[in-house]
């Protein structure tokens, strides 16, 4: 206060800087047309000004039935629906899916089939990650990894199409064999791709890694514990992250794994930083294993000598008797697979991609069950994001590595 | 930051497990957990059998849930991590409906699935595995959505791959057709007059000031008394 002579008598408070608000929390809808989200995911959002305190979920924009649809189709017609679910990854779930119907028709593959199996799972490991890479360092806001993620990416999908002459949708495996034998030449091509690609990983670790926006945006953000991780059903890198050395390729192997030298990369904090090493490192580890595998590719046939499943080759079907047999048998009826019903789980990108058959004996499976990893992992998001920012919902929701395909399926 | 958790084993690569080879379509070694099941559970154990290597529990469907919280604390076993839980209905439609589980022990590296059967006619109706395991969330959700089995004590139990107002039905059952209950122009008027984006679940409408963003069937609902939230 100022008296008439114009002292001040008294210290008056100063204005408040921020006029204290009512609590009033807005909800935002995030998606399902929305870049960040990665697909048609939804999240509606209920905002406390920019700190979310609550996450809702909703998915199946894309569902379209494919376990229905696979009751109503022989085994080997429904790997083009594999390809479909996870389409980041479609060698990786054609070979998990061929591992299944195997097993549920007690089939053994050969051992070329064995390893072309591990590259094709590999390369396509390294497909998803440079997608996860690429699309992670746009929604952060860096630009060039995601150019050069995606040129190597292009690489991959040359080899593949050499292969099988598909890109996205490639179809590879059947029932006891490989759709095709590599064409000649091509392990060169794989092994120039093994060589140079290193390259690039250090490019993009020296420019990313300990760049300052990018560990400000990452660190502590979304973190998850281990044990936390693993009630939630969490798997891949998600849960390895969070420090589960939970890897399918060790812990239940298949095709051989145990035989490949190769580490598991594990964080400690689980947070959406080390989500991030944990891939470059495994990309770094998919290399190791291609080298060895390519190393170690035997001669040999790639399909299975069994009538039952693989057909014989043309020139026998139209010039001998059984062979004719075998042929139109598998192509009106299907292959039999005797009663029964498996579970057989892989390390896809994503994490542990499982197919469950269950087969009462007839051509087509009775239950197709796909145990999508991205499904489990993404239902944990609304504990990540709670108490974060909005902002840190986009980088939350990119290290979680989503594939809406496969969660709607 | 917390520190790793140590899961026995997995660091050490003698003791990694060998590609499985040669499996036979029945027998072979029974996990060793259907045992103590049995002796433990006389009950809810129904029977076991092994079928491509891989052990099959049956329990009875009400037990689900003691069995599953033994085998999720019990030293012995520590089944820490819940795979998958799914249901399969067989084309013969007498034969009972199955809820199955999929449960891996990480430190033992082993894997069990549990079924419970459930006899058509009977209320579809197994517990809720989602106080042990919180990724049973949308497991069961999906299972319900697909099946119409009630998990007894799910917190959130609604569809989730197919909208909130859908009518059809259960679209994995084995009655339900494969090109849906209607016509495919009707299926389309339906699914486009149901809007899910401008819906909000009854969980959502506890927020805050959504109100007056709400459809207004929805607000109509809200103003006749009907209670949200969980």
């Amino acid at each position: 206060m100022v008296d008439e002579g114009g002292r001040v008598t008294t210290l008056e408070a100063p204005p408040a800087m921020e006029p204290e608000l009512e609590g009033e929390h807005m909800l935002i809808n995030l998606g399902p047309q929305h870049p960040a989200t990665h697909g048609v995911l939804r999240l509606v959002l209920e905002l406390d000004g920019e700190t979310v305190v609550r996450c809702i979920p909703h998915v199946g924009y894309l569902h379209c039935g494919f376990e229905k649809i696979g009751e109503y189709r022989q085994y080997n017609q429904i790997i083009p629906w594999t390809d479909r679910e996870d389409y980041l990854n479609s060698p990786g779930n054609n070979v998990a899916f061929a591992l299944g119907a195997e097993r549920l028709f007690g089939v053994e593959i050969t051992p070329r089939c064995t390893v072309l199996r591990v590259i094709a799972m590999e390369l396509s490991r390294i497909m998803s990650h440079l997608v996860w890479l690429g699309t992670t360092c746009i929604d952060i806001g860096a630009f060039t990894p995601f150019l050069w993620s995606f040129q190597e990416r292009e690489r991959i999908y040359t080899l593949l199409e050499q292969w099988i002459g598909a890109r996205l949708t490639t179809t590879l495996t059947r029932v006891g064999g490989m759709g095709a034998d590599i064409p000649d030449g091509w392990m060169d091509g794989l092994r120039d791709f093994v060589r140079t690609f290193p390259k690039t990983i250090a490019e993009v670790d020296r420019m990313v890694t300990r760049n300052g926006i990018w560990v400000g945006r990452t660190i502590g953000i979304g973190a998850m514990t281990g044990p936390d991780a693993v009630n939630a059903g969490l798997s891949g890198p998600l849960l390895r992250a969070s420090g589960v050395a939970y890897d399918v390729r060790k812990d239940f192997p298949y095709l051989d794994y145990e035989t490949y030298d190769f580490d598991v990369p594990v964080g400690t904090s689980g947070d959406v930083y080390d989500r991030f090493l944990v891939r470059m490192e495994e990309l770094r580890q998919s290399v190791r294993i291609l080298e060895q595998a390519a190393a170690r590719l035997p001669d040999g046939p790639v399909n299975v000598d069994d009538a039952r499943v693989i057909l014989p080759p043309k020139s026998k079907a139209t010039s001998e008797m059984e062979s004719m047999i075998h042929h139109f048998k598998q192509v009106m009826e299907g292959p039999r697979p005797p009663i029964g019903e498996c579970y057989v789980a892989v390390e896809s990108p994503k994490g542990e991609k499982g197919y469950y058959f269950v087969s009462d004996g007839t051509p087509k499976p009775v239950r197709w069950r796909i145990r999508p990893p991205s499904y489990v992992n993404l239902s944990a998001i609304p504990r990540m994001v709670e108490g974060h920012l909005l902002s840190d919902v986009i980088a939350i929701n990119a290290s979680i590595d989503i594939v809406m395909g496969e969660i709607d399926r | 930051m917390t520190a790793p958790l140590v899961v026995p084993g997995s660091a050490d690569p003698a003791s990694t497990p060998a590609t499985l080879r040669a499996i036979p379509h029945r027998g072979g070694a029974l996990n060793p957990t259907a045992d103590r099941i049995k002796s433990q559970f006389a009950e809810a154990f129904v029977r076991a059998e092994v079928i491509w290597g891989e052990t099959n529990v049956y329990l009875r469907p009400e037990s689900v849930l003691d069995v599953v919280r033994y085998l999720h604390d019990d030293a012995q076993e520590r089944y820490d991590y819940l795979s998958d839980v799914t249901a399969v209905e067989y084309r013969d439609l007498e034969l009972p409906l199955q809820v199955v589980w999929h449960l891996r022990s990480l430190p033992f590296r082993r894997f069990l699935r549990l079924k419970a059967e459930l006899p058509k006619g009977t209320p579809l109706s197994v517990p809720s595995v989602f106080s042990i395991y919180s990724g049973a969330d949308w497991l069961e959700r999906e299972c319900y959505d697909m099946f119409g089995i009630v998990f007894e004590g799910h917190p959130d139990l609604r569809r989730i791959l197919m909208w909130e107002q859908y009518q059809e039905g259960y679209p994995l059952r084995k009655d339900f057709p494969l090109r849906g209950r209607f016509s495919r122009s009707e299926q389309l008027r339906q699914a486009l007059a149901a809007q899910p984006e401008s819906r909000y679940s009854m969980t959502e409408l506890t927020i805050a000031d959504a109100f007056e963003d709400l459809p207004l069937e929805m607000r109509q609902r809200l103003a006749g008394g009907e209670k949200t939230g969980e």
